[in-house]
């Protein structure tokens, strides 16, 4: 198991490189420089030389990038154009919000998707299957964004239930511990902030989830069904355990490997979801971040992020192919 | 194939149109009549039809704005503005019109480019194996460490707008499931005795990989390519939601849902009608993907998610 994990750390380290590499590139070919963007219209020719040698823009590339590669691996993503901030502090700040806003979601797909999942599998053509996939498809069919702004128009707009942006209500949250409201406000005891916390996030989070929720129950449904024609299911069967326990023990155990694996490669999708929930319910996120520093053509920002998304959604990914591994003992190692 | 007294081709036609008229209708079409394949076909159908007709059956110019039948709400059969006017009074029904060309086309060449990209890269990757499979998967592996539609947004925030560069920014990571897919197969396919027998005759490399792999591997790419048509169409509409799509005069359904977020608790019909679109599409183009799977082969499913 060791050898494993050290093999794929290795092999994780040139992606990360090449990553660094692809966006290094992505700013390079991008058209403007960004002397010209970040002076005022008055600067002289000199002053452009100037700041150009102060960025080390007049550096030949590799030079630049090898700059922006090793300060990169100090935790130095550079200083954002327009608020003068360290860009990876500024991350830092928002990271909680998405992070809490991704786990509530993937909690409403899980909750809702494995049962059903499981439900449909057990009973093909039963009306709960056919209810599934009606489920299913509506969950893979639905444009997040869409799907948000129609949750607001309906639960804020006309039935005036819910609040339709932001975290939190001014003020009720408190001082931030970890920084995740919801977690924040169970530690301090503070019942009205968790309320209140929970009230927000409903919204994001079931725009979010929905189709993460479409794809799992289908990938369920059919686990399940592989599995139900199994041979132990059979001889479960045979030594008289019942329905029930048969369903739930030996089937949905061994449909887990599929459910997993399927989490792990939506929460890439699940990411990138996030940066469009987030601008649809004001949600102060890193994903809400990215989209400001667009829109205000922050370079130092953007690339900033891309980055740190990108490595999140690597790290998610390895941490995944080890859980996958953890998991089923039949997956060899010494390969 | 469930009864005795009918053919199985026509046993598979019967829950949609009966033994009589089954009987009239070529066996070669007979698979495809299946309930998913009928509903996501006349989506699909709806919408190529709604977009090359455009010009012709808008009521309105799509961009002509009119402050004075600004925000009017949907007059249905009623009115000249049948689905309202946003808020700057251009037509809701025109610009929906209009919006279903911009989806069509970057769905066909979005999914169309990364298509060839995906399949070529791929056939070619799986067929000589070695190093340049080493290099093209390393390149895969790149990309793909990006979140779905991350690079197209990086891509877009440096680029700026527009059409060209929008099919760019979604091919850029769109190729990578064919190339895994037609990779897999192509690696398989090499050993094959067919492979070996044109080998044998002389043919070339080049002459292989385009007459005896790529015909195979087409299927698979005919599947993929249906459901990274819905991909295309949500990842424009999320893209143009976010300002970073095509140029802000071209009416497209995301576009118009960014406009309509902004009057969400005043004018509910400028968010409505382009989601709705959005969401039927995507709907009848998933209905057409898993009708042709079930047809093709049922066990693409798994390789199409692009697990190994």
């Amino acid at each position: 198991m060791l050898a494993y994990v050290i093999r794929r750390v290795a092999g994780t380290i040139p992606v990360i490189i090449l990553i660094s590499l692809l966006v290094f590139m992505l700013v390079q070919a991008a058209p403007g420089d960004p002397a010209d963007l970040l002076l005022s219209d008055e600067a002289t020719a000199e002053d452009v030389a100037d700041a150009r040698a102060r960025w080390g823009l007049d550096q030949p590339v590799w030079v630049q990038y090898w700059k922006f590669l090793t300060a990169a691996l100090q935790g130095d993503l550079g200083t954002s154009f327009r608020y003068a901030d360290p860009v990876l502090t500024m991350i830092a700040e928002r990271l909680p919000a998405t992070i809490e806003l991704a786990v509530v979601s993937i909690i409403i797909a899980v909750v809702i998707a494995v049962p059903l999942g499981v439900w449909a599998g057990a009973r093909p053509n039963s009306w709960i299957d056919n209810l599934g996939s009606l489920v299913g498809l509506f969950g893979i069919s639905m444009p997040n964004f869409w799907f948000g702004i129609m949750l607001i128009l309906v639960m804020s707009g006309i039935l005036n239930l819910l609040p339709s942006s932001g975290r939190d209500t001014y003020g009720i949250a408190g001082d931030p511990i970890t920084g995740f409201y919801l977690l924040d406000s169970v530690i301090k005891g503070n019942w009205r902030g968790l309320w209140d916390g929970l009230a927000h996030i409903a919204m994001p989070a079931i725009a979010l989830g929905t189709n993460m929720m479409g794809i799992l129950m289908r990938v369920t449904r059919s686990s399940v069904m592989e599995v139900m024609h199994e041979e132990y299911v059979t001889t479960a069967r045979a030594k008289g355990v019942s329905e029930r326990a048969v369903l739930w023990h030996h089937v949905v155990r061994n449909a887990l490997v599929p459910i997993v694996t399927v989490v792990g490669l939506e929460l890439g999708t699940l990411l990138s979801g996030s940066i469009i929930v987030e601008t649809v319910f004001s949600w102060p996120g890193s994903g809400q971040l990215l989209i400001s520093a667009i829109t205000s053509r922050d370079y130092p920002l953007i690339t900033g992020t891309v980055l740190t998304y990108t490595m999140a959604f690597v790290i998610i990914n390895f941490t995944v192919d080890i859980l996958y591994a953890a998991i089923d003992p039949r997956i060899r190692f010494d390969k | 194939m469930t009864s005795s007294t009918i053919s199985p081709e026509a046993a598979v036609a019967v829950p949609t149109l009966g033994t009589e008229r089954a009987s009239r209708i070529p066996k070669v079409l007979r698979p495809w009549l299946k309930p998913k394949i009928i509903a996501g076909g006349s989506i699909v159908a709806l919408l190529v039809v709604m977009g090359l007709l455009a010009p012709a059956i808008s009521p309105f110019d799509p961009n002509k704005q009119n402050l004075l039948s600004a925000m009017q709400a949907p007059q249905w059969l009623a009115g000249p503005h049948v689905l309202g006017t946003d808020h700057v009074g251009r037509d809701i029904l025109s610009r929906i019109f209009y919006g279903a060309r911009i989806s069509l086309v970057i769905a066909v060449t979005v999914v169309v480019i990364s298509g060839a990209v995906g399949v070529g890269l791929g056939a070619i990757s799986g067929y000589f194996a070695g190093k340049i499979d080493f290099m093209i998967q390393k390149l895969v592996e790149v990309i793909w460490a990006f979140p779905p539609l991350l690079l197209a947004i990086a891509i877009m925030a440096f680029f700026g707008q527009g059409l060209g560069i929008l099919i760019v920014a979604l091919v850029a990571q769109r190729w990578i499931p064919y190339c895994r897919v037609a990779r897999g197969q192509a690696l398989s396919l090499r050993t094959r005795d067919f492979v070996d027998a044109a080998r044998s005759l002389g043919a070339r490399d080049g002459r292989i990989i385009v007459k005896h792999i790529l015909p195979n591997l087409m299927q698979a790419a005919m599947v993929i390519g249906t459901f990274a048509m819905a991909t295309a169409i949500i990842s424009e509409a999320s893209l143009s939601f976010l300002g970073l799509g095509v140029p802000p005069h071209i009416p497209t359904w995301g576009g118009m849902l960014a406009d309509g977020r902004a009057y969400i608790s005043t004018a509910w019909w400028l968010a409505l009608f382009p989601g709705l679109c959005i969401f039927f599409t995507v709907l009848g183009i998933n209905l057409l993907g898993d009708g042709m799977r079930d047809i093709f082969d049922p066990r693409l499913k798994r390789s199409g998610q692009g697990m190994g």
